[in-house]
């Protein structure tokens, strides 16, 4: 029994405590100490093997009902393609002789944004509740309970996406494979970034009502500026200078190119970098924010 | 285990600074059962939360199982286990899995984290429910769950905030057994708020008493309780004034200490209350004092806390 005690505790990874402050002595009001820099935690292989367990935390409700997973977040998107979609063949030009094929990438795109954006509002009841508390408290890497979180929502996302990409392949709407698959990791690359700021927020507005205010108005300007309805280039000048500033609308010009198989159009490159700018930039305010705000 | 030196803790509200925790010094060593009990907004749950790394202090310092809380939380997260004042399982997680996570996250392989599963829902009789997501669980089968969380790794050191609360006779009987044994086998020292008077009574070798965010008292319960000066004597009469007239005659009797007319009792503190009893009801009885109940208590928590603020733990009562 008590061997059991020893062998349990994660081997010597503490760090010796602050010799700058020697125990006992106050922490002056108002100031935070002195945090070790997160760098050297967030690569180790500990992070790695938390983020896992986390991963699989939040993936096992999921596993245990995947069609109503599946299906929940994607409503959206399709009815858009079942009953939106159409109405684009009364367009002039090419984009009214083959629509779909046009609007099918923005509409992973619309996927994505609704699928992770949305998704800290699976952290707020845990934080009401005392379970994200009871994870704190462990000696888990802060980093991975994030992570882990995030992971998952992309895995969805990625599970929906090829619901939808097989739908539309049914109706005749088939992409260049390679384009699409490239197509899927830019998805993904763009669901961290969101899903990160997403639980971000959650985590700092911590009321859902906060908290669902501040995505409707943060959400429905990156759709609307996105061009997943119609295109952009429609736009009055100013309109159309407002979508560039959307990060989402970039991503949506990638997939677009990507899924006719065009890999070495500018728009590829351009949605690549803004999305994993989007990614690594939630990613590092994810951290510290969980160092910071996590204590 | 813990020692904590002038350990305070404010919040920022709306309206201004609230403290929570002001200026505490506790001192837990290893193998120690501690109470810490207090009412409602006291600040035992901030404590707590500072111990286990949950909240940074305002200023002054904690050291929990050897390591400092602000410096090395990491260290402190593994020595100890916590069992919060809310639920800490998903609602949408299996029991069996959430256990199993909750060990793999405190450094078990995954065949150590099942089996050590299995065997705290059985011990906390939770292997019926095992399959069940948690929020098909009674509250508290709930609970209990969330303590076998937090013994999932043996702990050396246990933070529990309210774990009974919710918990029928059975079940509070059956957590204390658990607490008991893990402590006998492996001198696991255990900080536990409660406020349950009887349990902390019972349970615990020291209660920690904190008031409006300050240790108010400190000791073991007989301690505590010595410091009430004698056992309540009740006695019950059939209306307030015949109440009243009783605390008159009652007063100028020797050893009859605090005497007060409550509605249609007359209660008293004595010291030695059954030995005094036979003396008192004669003089009553002297005075033509109508009596039909007699109840002698000895002090209990709450008639500490009384002491000590003026006001009653009990709930509805002050
Ligand atoms: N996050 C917070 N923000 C602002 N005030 C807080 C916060 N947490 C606690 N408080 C305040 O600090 C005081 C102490 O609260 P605490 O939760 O520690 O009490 P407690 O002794 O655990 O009470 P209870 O028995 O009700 O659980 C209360 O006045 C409470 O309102
Ligand atoms: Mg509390």
């Amino acid at each position: 029994m008590s061997t059991a005690a020893a062998r349990t505790g994660p081997p010597g990874t503490a760090p010796a405590p602050d010799p700058r402050r020697p125990p006992g002595a106050p922490i002056p009001a108002g100031r935070r100490p002195p945090r070790r820099p997160p760098l050297p935690e967030e690569f180790s292989v500990k992070v790695l093997k938390d983020t896992g367990i986390m991963f699989q935390r939040q993936m096992a409700p999921t596993l245990r009902n995947p069609l109503f997973f599946l299906v929940f977040g994607m409503m959206q998107p399709v009815l858009y393609l079942v009953l939106f979609g159409p109405l684009l063949s009364g367009m002039p030009g090419p984009l009214g002789a083959d629509p779909m094929r046009w609007f099918v990438p923005g509409m992973l795109c619309m996927l994505a944004v609704f699928g992770t954006a949305y998704a800290g509002f699976g952290l707020l009841p845990e934080m009401q509740e005392g379970v994200h508390e009871r994870l704190l408290a462990a000696p888990v890497s802060r980093t991975a309970l994030l992570l882990g979180r995030v992971l998952r929502d992309v895995a969805v996302l990625i599970a929906q996406a090829l619901v939808v990409i097989a739908g539309a392949a049914a109706f005749g709407v088939r992409p260049s494979v390679p384009g699409a698959l490239a197509g899927l990791l830019l998805l993904a690359v763009l669901g961290v970034g969101l899903g990160t700021l997403s639980y971000l927020l959650a985590m700092v507005l911590k009321a859902p009502f906060k908290f669902s205010g501040a995505l409707q108005a943060v959400i429905m300007p990156l759709i609307l500026l996105s061009g997943v309805m119609l295109p952009m280039d429609l736009a009055p000048g100013w309109l159309y200078a407002l979508s560039r500033i959307n990060p989402v609308s970039h991503v949506v010009d990638a997939e677009r190119a990507l899924f006719g198989g065009g890999f070495a159009a500018a728009e590829v490159g351009l949605g690549a970098a803004v999305a994993a700018g989007t990614a690594v930039l939630a990613l590092a305010l994810g951290v510290r924010s969980m160092h910071r705000l996590n204590a | 285990m813990i020692h904590t030196r002038n350990l305070t803790r404010e919040f920022r509200t709306g309206g201004g600074t609230v403290q929570a925790v002001k200026g505490l010094d506790i001192d837990v060593g290893a193998g120690e059962l501690v109470s810490f009990l207090g009412p409602n907004g006291a600040g035992k749950s901030t404590c707590l939360r500072m111990l286990t790394t949950l909240l940074l202090p305002t200023s002054g310092s904690a050291t929990v199982a050897g390591r400092d809380v602000v410096a090395d939380p990491d260290g402190v997260r593994a020595a100890i286990g916590y069992v919060g004042q809310g639920h800490g399982s998903g609602g949408d997680q299996r029991v069996r899995d959430e256990l199993a996570a909750q060990g793999r996250f405190y450094g078990l392989t995954k065949a150590e984290a099942r089996t050590r599963a299995a065997e705290l829902l059985e011990m906390l009789e939770l292997d019926a429910a095992a399959d069940r997501p948690a929020a098909r669980l009674s509250g508290g089968q709930r609970r209990r769950l969330d303590i076998a969380m937090g013994l999932i790794h043996r702990p050396r050191l246990l933070f529990l905030d309210e774990p009974s609360t919710g918990l029928d006779p059975h079940s509070r009987a059956n957590l204390w057994e658990h607490i008991l044994r893990l402590r006998a086998e492996q001198g696991t020292t255990v900080f536990m708020t409660t406020h349950y008077l009887d349990e902390a009574d019972a349970m615990a070798e020291r209660v920690v008493v904190i008031d409006d965010g300050r240790v108010i008292a400190d000791g073991t319960a007989d301690e505590l309780k010595g410091k009430v000066s004698g056992d309540l004597v009740a006695f019950g009469v059939a209306d307030p004034g015949e109440a009243e007239r009783a605390a008159a005659a009652a007063r100028p009797l020797a050893g009859a200490d605090g005497v007060q007319a409550d509605g249609t009792e007359l209660r008293m503190r004595v010291t030695r209350g059954e030995e005094a009893l036979p003396g008192l009801l004669r003089a009553l009885d002297r005075a033509g004092v109508g009596l039909t109940t007699v109840r002698v208590q000895r002090p209990t928590l709450d008639d500490v806390f009384l002491t000590l603020t003026g006001r009653s733990l009990r709930e509805g009562d002050g």
